[in-house]
């Protein structure tokens, strides 16, 4: 079966985006990469050390993987864009996630301001693949600055609730004619399944992995979940009944 | 507009002592299974009552921080400018009324300091001067920053508390975090210990991480020194300072320190003692009340401490650290407090990856 997920002008069998940042140790990525067969992995432009006196990320990062800078610690457009530049500058490519939070409690992105810096930035040649808020007219406006997909939020980061956003991220995959990336707050393979049966066209999984006493099986178990997912929105679902068959028919005085 | 005076006032009628003696154990586990604690329940957490829930906490805060954080520990260094200093904080060995030699870096000097750390693999520094706006002038200050923003990529100050300006201008040099601590927020105590200079001025002092969050500092280390007053009332009032910086300037990161006091030259001692075990509650307290919030201990504490306080949810720590002006390369001098833990950056680093964690150095771009 041909089925790839196409992300700007570039086509990927994987359907797991995968993080760095929140391991016990970066030497876990290669391994990580090989078992789930993520080909995406997102690098926090902050963390990147291209002359570090110790082994650092950049080394662990196998060579076939993409590499998705992300602007982590912007807070508003501009420093998004800055952010991005330098990422493209140092060699790590044109694509871009772009994080703009200015909000250090709920970690919420500012939907206005990736606006703008997807903007500039698609603007500026690169790919971008703005954090947002599932909202759909966020979304629309997104087409029309030239993202390359929009990564909503399942559930805010770190809460561990599943994907409290559902609903919304059903309509935005519904009306969003791009690639919809489900980011933060899956918990479990259960959940990333779930929004993969919905027609999501995949998610991106960082501290569910990290934080796991087991990565690597983990990262195995998403991709392994991500995959059922995908497959059975593919099959088309089963009709579900969505009502109940009452022993006391609410209509039945019209047979009568 | 309100500022934090105004919590404070709030807090002022409070009598902190019966709500100490007299929390009950019953509400902690209710506290346990929260999202979002209250002020009250962060107080309850540092009371006695939560003694016997002590492991529980701990096992939840430690699942907080590596939800948040992963498991990864941030790692700078301090390095002191300058020990001239107008104030006379009766607990400090670079108070004016200590007859020590002083000493400044000069520009060539800071110069190579900095390359010597920067050469053991470090990314973030942390300036600090003794409180003398003479000898460590706004453009004294401006000038090291300078010359540290080309072999770190993140800067932190540690010095005495500026104007809106002050902090403005060294925001735009590129300077990411201010670390102020109040030293204690109990008023009387505090003018007891500070005897005179611009630090005695407690309400300058309080304000201060405000100015600097207007100013665009990006990210804020509060702390009190543990030991000066009541601990559970004054680290209370730490954290309520850390939330209310969270709520007025969402944008900033905000961050504590638990310093306890050391004895420094001069000898003054409070008789007040802070515990191992109170400091890693005050610790566990914290991250479930702000809970991406940072945490920060210093090389005052001992290697094994530092060691099992790291899983609690401590996300920085200093490594190598001197007290002395310079002390990398320059190494005479006296030291403002003693250190504990002399590791040096690679025996450290080594430590924290044996812990299971992983050692952080950049965590910043200059934009
Ligand atoms: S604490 Fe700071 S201001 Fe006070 S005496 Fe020491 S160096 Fe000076």
């Amino acid at each position: 079966m041909n089925d790839l997920l196409k992300i700007g002008n570039e086509y990927f069998k994987s359907r797991l985006l995968t993080g760095s940042g929140k391991y016990s140790c970066d030497s876990i990525i290669p391994e990580i990469s090989e078992v789930s067969g993520s080909e995406i992995i997102t690098v926090a432009l902050r963390r990147v050390d291209l002359n570090s006196k110790h082994k650092s990320l950049m080394d662990y990062i196998p060579k076939h993987m993409k590499l998705l800078p992300n602007t982590s610690g912007a807070r508003n457009a501009l420093e998004a864009v800055k952010i991005a530049r330098i990422a493209r500058a140092s060699g790590c490519g044109n694509w871009v996630k772009i994080e703009v939070i200015s909000d250090n409690k709920y970690l919420l992105p500012d939907g206005y301001e990736t606006l703008k810096a997807t903007e500039i930035l698609a603007s500026e040649g690169f790919v971008v693949l703005p954090y947002i808020n599932a909202d759909l007219y966020l979304g629309r406006s997104l087409i029309d600055a030239g993202a390359a997909a929009v990564m909503p939020l399942g559930s805010p980061i770190g809460s561990n609730r599943g994907i409290q956003c559902k609903e919304m991220i059903k309509i935005l995959i519904d009306q969003i004619n791009l690639p919809v990336i489900v980011d933060a707050g899956i918990g479990k393979p259960s959940d990333a399944a779930l929004v993969m049966e919905m027609g999501a066209s995949a998610c991106l999984i960082n501290t569910a992995i990290a934080s796991s006493p087991n990565p690597v099986l983990m990262a195995e178990a998403f991709s392994n979940a991500i995959d059922a997912g995908r497959k059975a929105f593919l099959a088309g679902l089963g009709t579900k009944t969505e009502y109940a068959v009452a022993s006391s028919p609410l209509t039945g005085f019209l047979h009568e | 507009m309100s500022n934090f005076k105004s919590i404070l006032d709030k807090w002022g009628s409070f009598d902190f002592d019966k709500f100490i003696k007299t929390s009950n154990k019953n509400i902690i586990e209710d506290i346990l299974h929260k999202d979002y604690l209250t002020d009250t329940d962060f107080l309850t957490l540092l009371t006695p009552a939560s003694d016997s829930f002590l492991e529980k906490l701990a096992q939840k805060a430690h699942k907080r921080t590596v939800n948040e954080f992963g498991k990864t520990i941030q790692i700078y260094t301090p390095l002191y400018l300058s020990n001239f200093c107008t104030n006379r904080c009766i607990y400090c060995g670079f108070n004016r009324d200590n007859r020590i030699e002083r000493d400044i870096l000069s520009l060539k000097e800071i110069e190579n300091e900095c390359m010597s750390i920067s050469e053991k693999g470090l990314k973030h520094i942390l300036l600090l001067t003794g409180g003398d706006r003479v000898k460590t002038s706004i453009n004294y200050i401006k000038s090291a920053v300078l010359i540290a923003r080309k072999y770190f990529s993140s800067i932190s100050i540690e010095m005495y508390s500026m104007t809106s300006d002050e902090y403005s201008t060294l925001a735009d040099l590129g300077v990411e975090n201010v670390t102020l601590y109040q030293e204690t927020y109990n008023c009387e105590t505090y003018k007891k210990v500070h005897l005179s200079g611009e630090k005695s001025d407690y309400d300058f002092r309080l304000n201060a991480p405000e100015r600097a969050a207007e100013a665009g500092i990006r990210s804020l280390n509060l702390g009190v020194l543990l030991g000066l007053s009541e601990p559970i009332k004054d680290f209370f009032l730490a954290g309520l300072h850390c939330s209310y910086i969270q709520k007025k300037f969402p944008g900033v990161n905000v961050s504590i320190s638990l310093p306890r006091i050391k004895e420094a030259t001069g000898g003054y001692q409070t008789g007040i003692e802070v515990s191992d075990k109170q400091l890693a509650k005050f610790i566990i307290a914290f991250r479930l009340f702000i809970q991406k919030g940072g945490i920060s201990i210093s090389t005052r504490e001992s290697e094994c401490l530092r060691d099992n306080l790291i899983p609690l949810g401590v996300t920085k720590m200093s490594a190598e650290s001197k007290t002395k002006v310079g002390g990398h390369i320059k190494n005479d001098g006296i030291n403002q407090f003693e250190t504990s833990d002399k590791r040096t950056v690679e025996e450290f680093h080594a430590s924290i990856k044996a812990k299971g964690y992983q050692p952080v150095y950049k965590d910043w771009v200059t934009i």
